[in-house]
């Protein structure tokens, strides 16, 4: 069963791209230690630019991954393979890459120089962030045949997820201020991942006391057992469904 | 060995095949012709699970393929354009699809391999290779497994004369073992020693699926080139030409 994820996987590492990935991530995390004396200040920055950096570069590298193995896809098709396996074994080859580059590059920094319940969180939710968008990204390039349009909508998605859902949230926020809206942030957090992972570290650090009364019902819910599993399970069902809508789409199309 | 019923395909405004229904058996060698964008690989592409037709059925064995997969253990496909990861070597290519195929050595036909001398550029990657190099690598696949059915998209396109007469015979050999055997070329010269049944297509139809033999009386010509010419030129495809194996 491992034997196309292992393909996959050998032709990544040989483009080498993922090996200047991990070397980033590593020199990043290291270099924030380094510079702030205050553990918990340089994980705030590093979370910062893994919560921008690291979905920008799962969504690229998959998308044109998954363009550039077109051919292998094709080769694969004439062989008794399901369409299904094929894909699979390709989302598992990029996935298990690109995290092993994250857990190499900003786990083993974090693991040596703040191995608290946030480094842990921060793990964790870079993680999750990595498979959500390499799933997302997957789907993005099976509807497009196209690779400009397919990468020109990854960027999208980015866009969306880290810049533009924000803004709409605040209009949101500033247009009914006049109603408790906490709970419904609540619920808004589990439609982008991004956010939802920023909720989830920044509770676990101190600056959650700064964000007033919001802050407090939020703290009170992810310091929680509950707030746990529903960040794994809101996590888990990023990466399920636009991996299996991918696989369906996948399984309708002419190639 | 393959029947199809009834398949229709659309590509947005083309409608690429029409209504096509066939039956191919056993030690057959059947020649698909017909002009640019009649539907021919788009039929092929059909038949291994590649393009999904909009509708109708084919079965392969008699059973329905219906989105399966194993019944391709059974096919060799040699694409029209041969399209490998580029980053692969040679060698690392025909290992790989060893090693997903899980067949013991012994079942392996190796034969083409050895004509074309692939073993000499096993060290090669897959995008430093020439058009016709690329062609001997696809044609070596598809006889690799050596499946009960051979779909070859224009083999000969692209080889120099001694690597296309090497592929002829190969071809005429395991025709001999009683396989089927499924060939679109436009090169009719190369079709006259190797088929059995020509079937021509145009604009998405079956214009007739008959016997060389007959079609050969028919239009009173030995060569299927100029056989075919005739028809094209003359009266009109569909009447006089129903073909046997549609009744």
């Amino acid at each position: 069963m491992m034997k196309l994820p292992r393909y996959v996987l050998y032709d990544i590492l040989r483009s080498k791209i993922i090996i200047a990935y991990t070397l980033f991530l590593f020199i990043v995390s290291l270099s924030m230690f380094q510079m702030e004396e205050d553990s918990s200040k340089a994980m705030l920055s590093l979370m910062n630019i893994i919560l921008i950096v690291l979905p920008l570069v799962s969504l690229i590298f998959t998308t044109i991954h998954y363009y550039n193995s077109y051919e292998f896809i094709e080769l694969m098709l004439s062989q008794p393979l399901s369409r299904k396996r094929i894909l699979l074994s390709e989302f598992a080859g990029v996935a298990l890459s690109l995290l092993s580059s994250f857990m190499i590059g900003v786990g083993i920094p974090v693991l040596l120089y703040s191995a608290s319940e946030t480094g842990f969180a921060l793990l964790f939710t870079g993680a999750s962030l990595t498979l959500v968008f390499t799933s997302i990204a997957f789907l993005a390039s099976v509807i497009s045949r196209d690779k400009a349009k397919g990468i020109g909508f990854a960027l999208l998605l980015w866009f969306y997820f880290t810049l533009i859902y924000d803004g709409l949230v605040l209009l949101i926020l500033f247009s009914f201020s006049d109603y408790p809206l906490e709970k419904f942030t609540l619920l808004l957090s589990a439609l982008n991942p991004v956010d939802l992972g920023r909720i989830f570290i920044m509770l676990k650090m101190d600056v959650s006391a700064l964000m007033g009364y919001t802050g407090a019902l939020y703290k009170d819910f992810f310091g929680s057992g509950a707030g746990l599993l529903y960040t794994i399970g809101i996590m888990t069902l990023w990466i399920i469904i636009p991996l299996w809508i991918a696989v369906r789409k996948f399984n309708k199309k002419d190639l | 060995m393959i029947r199809i019923e009834n398949i229709n395909k659309r590509f947005k405004k083309l409608k690429a095949l029409d209504n096509i229904s066939a039956s191919f058996e056993k030690g057959q060698v059947i020649s698909l012709i017909g002009p640019n964008g009649s539907g021919k690989t788009t039929l092929i592409k059909s038949i291994l699970g590649m393009v999904k037709p909009d509708s109708g059925k084919i079965y392969f064995n008699n059973e329905h393929i219906n989105g399966g997969f194993s019944y391709r253990k059974d096919i060799g496909y040699m694409p029209q354009i041969g399209r490998y990861p580029d980053n692969m070597k040679v060698g690392q290519l025909f290992s790989m699809l060893k090693n997903i195929r899980n067949e013991p050595d012994e079942n392996l036909d190796n034969e083409l391999i050895r004509e074309f001398n692939l073993c000499t550029i096993f060290e090669k990657p897959m995008r430093t290779l020439s058009g016709g190099t690329r062609q001997k690598v696809s044609a070596a696949i598809a006889f690799l497994f050596n499946p009960s059915v051979l779909i070859l998209d224009e083999p000969t396109a692209g080889l120099d004369p001694l690597s296309s007469e090497i592929l002829k015979e190969k071809i005429i050999r395991e025709k001999g073992k009683g396989k089927l055997i499924l060939i679109t070329s436009h090169i009719l010269s190369d079709l006259d020693e190797l088929t059995t049944h020509v079937m021509y297509i145009q604009e998405g139809k079956i214009q007739f699926l008959k016997n060389i033999e007959t079609l050969r009386e028919d239009t009173g010509e030995i060569k299927l080139g100029k056989a075919i010419a005739r028809i094209m030129k003359g009266e009109d495809p569909t009447g006089n030409f129903i073909s046997e194996f549609l009744k």
